[in-house]
C-alpha cells in the first residue's frame, strides 16, 4: 500500500530523514518507534506532503506522492491524525467530523451522515458529546475525535502521530484497542509512537528510527524480544 | 497445508525486493556498527554503509569467505554481545579450522520458522511423526530440523545418526512417517531393511527430507523406489544459518530459496562477477534477518543455477538447482566436511615432513568410504609388522579425532604415487551419485 525508498527530507539545510526505506502492506498495523527528535513526525509530514522530499520516493498505492499537495494526498486515501490531536476546539464535535469529511461532501451527498454514524459507532462517547465544543472534551475524547475526523475522509491508510501523548495509561489502552478494531475492519494503520511497548504490543511490524535513520526493522514481536530495543526503548536494563 | 507462510512464500517480486532492500539496509547498518571486521572492510574500500540504495549495488560490497570466519574464531564476527546469544553451533573441523556461529532468541525463532516452511513444502504436516537421523550436537542439521519440526507441530523423534537397526526398529514401532537424514544414509537404511527381510509396504513412511551432502536424481529415484516415499532435497549451511535456506516443494524441480531472509547471487568463481541469468556459478548468500551472526556476501563454494521461472506450486521465491559441485577441494564424507589440507596437517605432524598422499573416496553399499594412501620410507616395510600397524593406527586415530570422520589408512612405498607440478589433484573421488 505504502512503499518508501531511500527517502531524504528535512527543513532547509537540515537533513532530518536519512535514506528511509519502509513499507506498509494492506491490513497491517505498522509502527515507527523512536526517541524524541528521531524524525518520526517529519516522516509522517513528508508522507502527507507537508515537508518536501529531497530525494527518494514515496509510492502510495503505486502512485508517486512526490510534489502532490497535501489535500490531494488526503483525497488519494492517506489521512493523518496529528500529534496533540489538533481538534478545532471552538467548534462542536459534529462540526469537527463534518470538516474531516470535506472531500466527501463534494462527491457523495448523504454519504456524510453515514460516515458520521460509523464514527459514532466506533466511539459512542462522541455521539453523546455531538453538540459539545471540542475544546471541552477530555484528552482521551479529543484523541478519539481526531481519529474520527481522519476516518471521515474514508482513508485506506490512517497515520497516527503519538496518539498516547499526555494520556493516562488506561485511556491509552482504550485508544489502542480502537486501533486494533480499525485493523479488524480492514483498515491499514501507520502508528508513530514513543511508547514503544504499547505500540509494538499491537503492531504487526515495526521500524526503529534513530537520528533520522532506520536502524532496525522487523516483526513487532521480534522487536519486543530484541535486546537493543529492550535496552533503548523499553526501559529494561538487562542483567 | 500447502504453505507455512503464504504471505512470504508467494510474495510479488516487487514486494519482495522492497522487503529485501529494507532488511539489507538495516543489516549493513548493523554489521558496520557492531562488527569491527565489516566496519574496517567497508572503510578500506571507502564504502559508506548509509549510502547503499538499491539491491543492484550489492556487488559493491566485499565478499566474506570461510577464512574470514576462521580468522575471527571464535566470536569475532558476532554482531551482538555473547549474553544475547542463546545457542552456539560450530562447523566440523579441528580447533584451528572450525567456524563458530551464534543465534539469538529471535534467530532461533526465525530458523525454526524457515525450517517449518521447508518441511511444509516437502509434504510434512503437524500430523506426521518425524524421525531425525541427523547428528545432534555442534552440527546444525539435527537441531535445525528438530526445532523446525516442533514449530510445525509434528511429533519429533530425535534419534540422531547411527545404529541403523535401532533406527529401523523405531521406525516400525513409532510408525514414523517422515525421515530426515543424508540421502546415502536413507539408502543404507533401505538396504538394511531388505537384508532384515522387512516389508517396506508395512511401514508408515511417506516423506523423506534429505540434505547435507550432494546427491542426484538417480539416487532420488532409488530412494523413492526402495522406501516407497517422496524424497525431497533441502539446502543450508551453518555459516549462513543451517538447514532452512532452501528446500524443494513436491514438484521436485529445484529448491525454493527463502529469499525474504537470504539474498542470493550466483557468481563466476574465477572472475567473481555475476553470471548471466540462469548460468551455473557459485552461490553467494547475504543474510537479511540474522541478529547474532549476519554475513555479507558469503561465498558458499557450492555450485548451482538459479531458476527464476514460476513454479507450479504457487511459491514465487526463486529456486536453485540441487548442488552441482564445489569450487574448492572440500569433500563431504558421510555428511562431514573435510578439506585435504586438514589431512595434510595431520600427516605432517606425524611424519615431520611434507607427505605424499592420495585420498580415495568410494561409495560401498551407499556408505562413503575414504582411504588415505601415504608414501613411507621403504625401511618400514622391512620392520616388524607391529611397527607398521602401530603407525597406521596412530594416523587413523589422529585423523578420526581431527576430522570427525574415520578413514582407512594404507601405507605405500616411496615414489609409487604420481607426482604433480604445482597444485596436484590429491583427491580421487570414485563416488557415482
Amino acid at each position: 500500500m505504502l512503499k518508501i525508498r531511500n527517502l531524504e527530507a528535512g527543513y532547509g539545510k537540515l537533513r532530518v530523514l536519512k535514506r528511509i526505506s519502509m513499507h506498509v502492506d494492506p491490513g497491517e498495523i505498522v509502527t515507527i518507534i523512536g526517541a524524541n527528535g528521531a524524525g518520526k513526525t517529519t516522516l509522517l509530514h513528508t508522507i502527507t506532503g507537508l515537508v518536501k522530499i529531497n530525494s527518494g520516493e514515496i509510492l502510495f498505492r503505486n502512485n508517486d506522492l512526490n510534489r502532490l499537495k497535501p489535500e490531494k494526498i488526503v483525497a488519494s486515501g492517506c489521512s493523518l491524525v496529528p500529534e496533540g490531536r489538533q481538534v478545532f476546539s471552538t467548534m462542536t464535535v459534529e462540526e469537527n467530523l463534518i470538516l474531516g469529511g470535506y472531500i466527501l461532501t463534494k462527491k457523495e451527498k448523504g454519504g456524510l451522515k453515514h460516515e458520521i454514524g460509523k464514527v459514532y459507532e466506533l466511539f459512542p462517547v462522541l455521539k453523546e458529546r455531538a453538540r459539545q465544543l471540542a475544546g471541552t472534551l477530555s484528552g482521551g475524547e479529543q484523541q478519539m475525535l481526531a481519529m474520527g475526523r481522519a476516518l471521515m475522509a474514508k482513508p485506506s491508510l490512517i497515520m497516527m502521530d503519538e496518539p498516547s501523548t499526555g494520556l493516562a495509561p488506561l485511556i491509552v489502552k482504550s485508544i489502542f484497542k480502537v486501533v486494533l478494531q480499525l485493523r479488524e475492519e480492514g483498515n491499514t494503520v501507520l502508528l508513530v509512537e514513543q511508547n514503544a511497548k504499547a505500540a509494538l504490543g499491537i503492531a504487526d511490524r515495526g521500524y526503529v528510527l534513530e537520528t533520522g535513520k532506520i536502524i532496525l526493522q522487523g516483526v513487532a514481536e521480534d522487536l519486543l524480544q530484541n535486546r537493543d530495543v529492550q535496552r533503548a526503548y523499553l526501559g529494561r536494563e538487562m542483567d | 497445508m500447502k504453505y507455512w507462510e503464504e504471505n512470504r512464500e508467494c510474495m510479488s517480486r516487487e514486494d519482495l525486493e522492497q522487503l529485501q532492500l529494507e532488511r539489507l539496509q538495516s543489516t549493513i547498518y548493523r554489521v558496520a556498527t557492531h562488527v569491527p571486521f565489516y566496519r574496517n572492510r567497508f572503510k578500506e574500500i571507502g564504502l559508506d554503509p548509509d549510502g547503499f540504495r538499491s539491491l543492484g549495488e550489492l556487488s559493491s560490497l566485499p565478499f566474506t569467505v570461510k577464512d574470514d570466519l576462521r580468522n575471527n574464531y571464535p566470536y569475532g564476527l558476532f554482531a551482538v554481545p555473547l549474553r544475547d546469544v542463546v545457542r552456539i553451533h560450530s562447523s566440523s573441523g579441528t580447533t584451528g579450522m572450525a567456524t563458530v556461529v551464534g543465534y539469538t532468541r529471535n534467530d532461533i525463532k526465525n530458523w525454526s520458522n524457515l525450517v517449518a516452511r521447508i518441511l511444509t513444502a516437502a509434504g510434512v504436516t503437524k500430523d506426521d511423526v518425524i524421525q531425525i537421523a541427523f547428528g545432534y550436537g555442534l552440527f546444525t542439521g539435527g537441531f535445525g530440523l528438530h526445532y523446525g519440526a516442533e514449530r510445525l507441530g509434528a511429533s519429533v523423534i530425535p534419534i540422531s545418526s547411527g545404529n541403523t537397526k535401532r533406527q529401523i526398529q523405531i521406525m516400525q514401532d513409532f510408525k514414523t512417517t517422515a525421515l530426515v537424514c543424508t540421502p546415502s544414509y536413507a539408502l543404507m537404511i533401505a538396504d538394511t531393511m531388505l537384508d532384515m527381510g522387512i516389508n517396506i509396504n508395512g511401514l508408515s513412511l511417506k516423506w523423506g527430507l534429505f540434505g547435507a551432502e550432494p546427491w542426484s536424481e538417480a539416487m532420488r529415484a532409488e530412494i523413492n523406489n526402495k522406501l516407497n516415499i517422496t524424497a525431497t532435497d533441502n539446502y543450508g549451511l551453518s555459516e549462513v544459518m543451517g538447514p532452512g535456506v532452501a528446500g524443494e516443494c513436491l514438484e521436485c524441480k529445484g529448491l525454493h530459496i527463502n529469499e525474504d531472509h537470504f539474498l542470493v547471487e550466483i557468481i563466476n568463481p574465477n572472475t567473481l562477477n555475476p553470471v548471466e541469468p540462469g548460468e551455473v556459478g557459485e552461490l553467494v548468500v547475504t543474510t537479511l534477518t540474522k541478529e547474532a551472526f549476519p554475513v555479507i556476501r558469503y561465498r558458499t563454494r557450492d555450485l548451482t543455477r538459479l531458476i527464476p521461472e514460476p513454479c507450479s506450486c504457487g511459491r514465487t521465491n526463486y529456486r536453485m538447482t540441487r548442488i552441482l559441485g564445489r569450487t574448492d577441494d572440500m569433500l563431504i564424507i558421510k555428511g562431514v566436511n573435510v578439506f585435504p589440507t586438514q589431512i595434510e596437517n595431520v600427516l605432517f605432524e606425524i611424519e615431520g615432513t611434507e607427505p605424499h598422499y592420495r585420498i580415495v573416496v568410494e561409495r560401498e553399499n551407499h556408505q562413503d568410504k575414504a582411504t588415505v594412501l601415504i608414501e613411507v620410507v621403504e625401511s618400514i616395510f622391512f620392520d616388524e609388522m607391529k611397527k607398521q600397524r602401530q603407525l597406521v593406527d596412530k594416523i587413523k586415530k589422529k585423523l578420526a579425532s581431527e576430522l570427525g570422520v574415520s578413514m582407512d589408512v594404507k601405507l605405500v612405498e616411496e615414489k609409487t604415487l604420481e607426482r604433480f607440478e604445482g597444485k596436484g589433484q590429491r583427491v580421487i573421488d570414485k563416488r557415482q551419485l
